[in-house]
C-alpha cells in the first residue's frame, strides 16, 4: 500500500505542483556478452528495450548505466552513442543496468495536460447526462484519483490500487492548497506552486493517509 | 445497474461494431467523429498509463469513471478493444469483455468468411446474439438496482 505521486493541475491544463512520493525501483544489472540478445531502439532520447524480456529485463526498460557508470540520454558518459557502443564487440564483456525510465519535468507538464483533455472528453462521451470527468481511472499497477473543484483546479493522486482514504485525502490537499498557497501574499494565482509551508503539510497529509488510510473528523 | 453502450474497435481504429442500450445522452457529434473521439480518447490513456504507471504493467489500463459511469476496456493481443460503459455499481467485468471477445466475436465474425475483417460488422447474426448477450447480463435491467 502506497501513495506514488501527486499532482495539482490548474483550470488551463498547466501542472503547478507535482510531487513523488514514493518511487518504487525495478532495477536489474546484467553482464552481457557479444552479441547481445536484446533488440534495443532510441525512444524519446533513450535507449530502450524492443524486444526480448529475460532476467526481469522488461520491454520498454531504459539503459541506465553501462559498467556501472550512469548514461546520459541515449549517450554514455563519454559521450558516444550508446548503441554504436554496444555494437563495438571490443567492449564486451559489458555490465548494463535496465529499469523503467523516470519522467521529466518535460513529461510530467505534457502528461498533466494529456489528463486535462482525457478529462474533458470522458465527460463529453458521457452516455448519461450531467457527469463530471474522469474521476478515478484502475490500471492493475495504480489507481489514479481525480478531484475537480468548483474553481477549475484538479488534484490527481497516484496510488496503489488497494490504497483506502484517497477521497478524503484529495479534500485534504485542497484544504492545504486554500490555507498555505492561496492564503501566500507571495503566490499568483495558476502559477507553480513554491511554497514551503504548502510542500510540509502536503507531506505530511501523505504519511497519515497512507499510515490510516483516513481521516479523523476535523483533521 | 444498466449498461449503457458497447463499442468494438480494431486495431487501426477503426469502429467495427456499436450498439446501445439505455443511453440518456448523446455526444452531440455525428457517430463517425464520436467513435473517432472515443478510440482517439482509450488511445491516448493507453499512452498516458504506460507512461504514468509506477511498475511494469501486466494489463494495462482496465476502466475509468467518472460521476455518472463507468468505461470498462479490455484489449487483445491482435489489437481489437472491446469498450462497454455501465452504470458506477457494475463490479469489475473483464471477463464478461473477454466473453464478448471470444465468443461472439470470434464465433460469428472471425469464423465467418463473408465477414472481412476490419471493416464495420454487417452480420445480423452476430447483432442478434450480441443483444441477447447484454440483455442477459445480471447487471442489465435498467434502473433496477
Amino acid at each position: 500500500m502506497a501513495i506514488f505521486s501527486v499532482y495539482v493541475v490548474n483550470k488551463a491544463g498547466g501542472l503547478i505542483y507535482q510531487y513523488d512520493n514514493y518511487v518504487p525501483r525495478a532495477e536489474v544489472e546484467k553482464t552481457f556478452s557479444f552479441p547481445l540478445d536484446l533488440v534495443l531502439k532510441i525512444h524519446d532520447e533513450k535507449v530502450v528495450v524492443s524486444f526480448g524480456q529475460r532476467d526481469g529485463i522488461r520491454v520498454g526498460h531504459a539503459v541506465l548505466s553501462i559498467n556501472g557508470v550512469d548514461v546520459n540520454g541515449k549517450y554514455t558518459a563519454e559521450g558516444k552513442e550508446i548503441i554504436e557502443y554496444l555494437k563495438d564487440a571490443t567492449n564486451y564483456p559489458v555490465s548494463i543496468r535496465f529499469g523503467r525510465a523516470r519522467l521529466t519535468s518535460n513529461e510530467k507538464l505534457m502528461l498533466a495536460s494529456m489528463f486535462h483533455s482525457l478529462f474533458a472528453i470522458g465527460s463529453q462521451l458521457s452516455p448519461e447526462t450531467g457527469s463530471s470527468g474522469i474521476e478515478m481511472l484502475e490500471t492493475d499497477s495504480f489507481k489514479l484519483h481525480c478531484f475537480q473543484t468548483l474553481t477549475g483546479i484538479k488534484f490527481i493522486v497516484l496510488a496503489d490500487p488497494r490504497q483506502a482514504g484517497i477521497d478524503a485525502l484529495l479534500r485534504k490537499m485542497y484544504e492545504i492548497y486554500s490555507d498555505f498557497a492561496l492564503k501566500n501574499p507571495f503566490y499568483s494565482l495558476e502559477m507553480p506552486i513554491r511554497c514551503e509551508l504548502f510542500d510540509q503539510n502536503l507531506k505530511s497529509a501523505l504519511e497519515i493517509a497512507e499510515k490510516a488510510g483516513t481521516f479523523g473528523p476535523g483533521s | 445497474m444498466t449498461v449503457h453502450n458497447l463499442y468494438i474497435f480494431d486495431r487501426n481504429g477503426a469502429c467495427l461494431h456499436y450498439s446501445e442500450w439505455n443511453r440518456k445522452k448523446q455526444a452531440g457529434i455525428s457517430k463517425e467523429e464520436e467513435f473517432k473521439l472515443m478510440y482517439g480518447m482509450l488511445f491516448s490513456i493507453r499512452s498516458f498509463v504506460s507512461k504514468m504507471s509506477p511498475l511494469d504493467m501486466k494489463d494495462g489500463f482496465l476502466s475509468f469513471q467518472t460521476s455518472r459511469y463507468k468505461l470498462h476496456y479490455y484489449e487483445t493481443p491482435t489489437g481489437v478493444k472491446v469498450v462497454m460503459n455501465t452504470d458506477l455499481g457494475v463490479p469489475n467485468c473483464r471477463d464478461v469483455l473477454h466473453q464478448i471477445y471470444s465468443t461472439l466475436y470470434v464465433e460469428y465474425i472471425v469464423k465467418n468468411p463473408l465477414c472481412p475483417l476490419g471493416e464495420s460488422l454487417r452480420s445480423e447474426l452476430f447483432n442478434s446474439r450480441l443483444d441477447s448477450f447484454i440483455k442477459a447480463l445480471p447487471f442489465f435491467s435498467a434502473r433496477a438496482g
